[in-house]
């Protein structure tokens, strides 16, 4: 636990630091800057309700990341699952009756969105299950493929003409907000710490989760057992339903249809959410927190420096992490990795095929 | 539709796959060095586009002299793979979440520049690029003779030797006295300086710098890798085919034969994963591939 906040505070370190020279190298002044940040996000009622609505998706893509690194797989398809998810979720919200009831019509629109993220990082389990291909290179090409495709859809089919969005969904099936003055920050909130308190369940107190938890501490052993196909197929699946509720966010509670390119940034961001909260769920919605306040302060000043600072930190803090993480593990225990991350038997391919030439 | 078929039978059509599967084939080889090391070199997309700025900053403050363009690039490139190769080779770090990371830090790095230094957050300004013919730039002929130098210092030299040992069985050249981090570190530098002209070649066939212009190149060089067998000459056939799948979808948006553009663009993508279904289990992966290695 202390090695923990240790490892966490060093990352926190080195960000800070790193973003510092950045903005010296701009010409600007690190402490304006980061003066600025606080008092755009921490520093008024508006601001804070702005970091809640941002860091409610990382919540979501927070836990979608770790759910795979628990059982050693690396879903970076966060970001194609979300944008497949928010779009599937307006296009049930538009196409449902309006005399539903609120509540289930909010339910099946995020449904909805769940399941095309489900599908999608789903796809990606198969592949490597089935043909031992690897999940990064497969997630990342979904990215790209399920960009240009629902760019095709809604222009072909769903986008209201001349604009880059879809149909309002209706009346019943949007979020309320959480009345925050003005900012966008809406009861998704609490579905997704809600989702964050299931998966802490349902790894710490569940048979199944105490079985994908021991995939991912001991492939092998799991694979003697016959049940790692199913855990990896099914670990992604819930990584990417966890990263296809986001439209419950972005669409049912704020912008009430989807627009290209809409929550874009929060699947990737989510890697270091994952890794900064530790791979638990408590973490992650510290971790998001912090994550989201970075994100909303990036927009803060971005008179002063360009926003991709934010992009830049969030990157040196998984570089740090994974490192410090690594190195400290070695110095006390030998063997310990940054993530719990095994390479998989057999569906891990890369070391497997070798296996198999030499066996 | 006759006359995209006819277009592709034409030597300009080659030429253009030569040119476009360039940056490919660079970053395959570049990846089959590092991953022969034993280093999973996931970080080749971050170095391709890192590479594509520092050439197109050093065409534009050069005036258009390609030796400072490539100076810049494959500078860029091999600063990139430094810092890689210190969180994966000195600190242990796990390559596969360290090599995303690279490429998130390029992908923020290169536009965050690009405002700093030239005030613009899609495009850098206009620079002169190779232009002229294909076959009459040096660069072409400099990466042609590449893919028979790697070929041989990989599989025929002292030093491809101990390359191909630290990556199979690191602690057996451990115990020979070959110093397995820093051959690693040897391995992932090259892997960044290959890579690199790879970017350069990407930004100096056209004349400007595009916001993630590397569009998932790294990655589908890593699949040409694992195609190619990790072996450097089959890794750039492997690439040829990826060149030759995004010349055919140009030329498709050119000739536009009734697909939509947004639909055509994805087809490189799906062919990369349908190639990586169907070739990894055949290839053989270095044994070490992806472990740190440690000492004691």
């Amino acid at each position: 636990m202390k090695r923990e906040a240790l490892t966490i505070a060093f990352a926190m370190a080195v960000a800070v630091l790193a973003g510092s020279l950045l903005i010296w190298f701009t010409g600007k002044s690190p402490l304006e800057v980061y003066g600025l940040l606080l008092e755009k996000t921490w520093g008024s009622s508006y601001g804070i309700g702005q970091v809640l609505f941002k860091t409610t998706p990382l919540i979501l893509t927070g836990l979608a990341v770790s759910v795979a690194f628990k059982v050693g797989l690396f879903n970076i398809g966060a970001e194609g699952q979300l944008a497949a998810g928010s779009f599937v979720t307006a296009l049930c919200g538009a196409a449902l009756p309006a005399s539903l009831p609120g509540p289930i019509a909010v339910a099946l629109c995020v449904l909805a969105g769940m399941l095309a993220g489900a599908g999608l990082a789903g796809l990606a389990g198969v592949l490597k299950t089935r043909y031992g291909a690897h999940e990064v290179i497969n997630t990342i090409m979904l990215n790209f493929i399920v960009s240009a495709m629902l760019l095709w859809a809604g222009n072909a089919h769903f986008f209201v003409k001349y604009t880059t969005h879809t149909q309002t969904v209706s009346d019943n099936a949007t979020l309320r907000d959480l009345g925050i003055k003005g900012s966008a920050a809406n009861t998704s909130l609490l579905l997704a710490i809600g989702l964050a308190v299931a998966v802490a369940y349902f790894f710490s107190r569940t048979r199944r989760g105490f079985e994908w938890r021991a995939v991912g501490l001991n492939p092998r052993a799991a694979q003697n057992g016959g049940v790692l196909a199913g855990v990896v197929i099914g670990a992604m699946a819930v990584s990417g339903a966890l990263a296809g509720a986001v439209g419950a966010n972005s669409v049912l509670g704020y912008k009430h249809y989807y627009e290209q390119g809409i929550g874009s940034g929060a699947g990737f961001m989510g890697i270091a959410v994952a890794l900064l909260g530790r791979n638990h769920p408590a973490g992650i919605v510290v971790a998001a927190l912090l994550m989201g306040t970075l994100s909303h302060g990036g927009l803060g000043v971005a008179e002063l420096v360009p926003k991709e600072l934010v992009q830049i930190l969030q990157a040196v803090i998984i570089l740090t992490v994974a490192g410090t993480a690594a190195y400290r593990g070695r110095a006390v225990k030998k063997g310990k990795s940054a993530v719990p991350m095994k390479p998989l038997p057999d569906t891990g391919a890369q070391s497997s095929a070798a296996e198999r030439e030499h066996g | 539709m006759a006359e995209f078929l006819v277009s592709l039978l034409s030597l300009t059509f080659l030429s253009q796959v030569l040119r476009i599967t360039m940056p490919f084939a660079l970053a395959a080889m570049g990846g089959v060095v590092s991953e022969r090391s034993g280093v999973i070199n996931i970080a080749l997309e971050g170095i391709l586009l890192m590479s594509a700025f520092g050439a197109a900053v050093g065409a534009y403050d050069s005036d258009g002299s390609m030796f400072v363009a490539l100076l810049y690039g494959i500078g860029a490139g091999v600063a990139t793979a430094a810092l890689y190769a210190l969180a994966v080779v000195t600190f242990q770090a796990d390559q596969i979440v360290s090599g995303v990371a690279i490429n998130m830090l390029a992908y923020g790095v290169t536009p965050f520049l690009l405002k700093t230094f030239y005030n613009s957050s899609s495009n850098s300004p206009k620079f002169q690029g190779f232009g002229g013919k294909l076959f009459s730039n040096p660069v072409f002929w400099l990466a042609l003779a590449l893919v028979f130098i790697v070929h041989v210092v990989v599989t025929r030299t002292r030093w491809g030797l101990r390359v191909r040992a630290v990556g199979d069985n690191p602690n057996a050249a451990h115990t020979l006295g070959v110093s397995v981090n820093a051959i690693r570190w040897q391995a992932v530098l090259t892997s960044g300086a290959l890579a690199g002209l790879g970017g350069c070649w990407l930004v100096l066939s056209g004349s400007s710098f595009g916001a993630e212009m590397s569009a998932g190149r790294g990655y589908i060089a890593l699949a040409a890798v694992i195609m190619g067998s990790w072996r450097p000459v089959w890794a750039c056939a492997a690439s040829l085919l990826f060149g030759f799948a995004e010349a055919v979808v140009n030329n498709l948006q050119t000739y536009a034969i009734g697909i939509p553009n947004e639909i055509t663009q994805t087809f490189q993508y799906v062919l990369t994963m349908v190639i990586l279904a169907g070739f990894i289990g055949r290839s053989r992966a270095p044994a070490d591939l992806g472990k740190p290695f440690s000492a004691n």
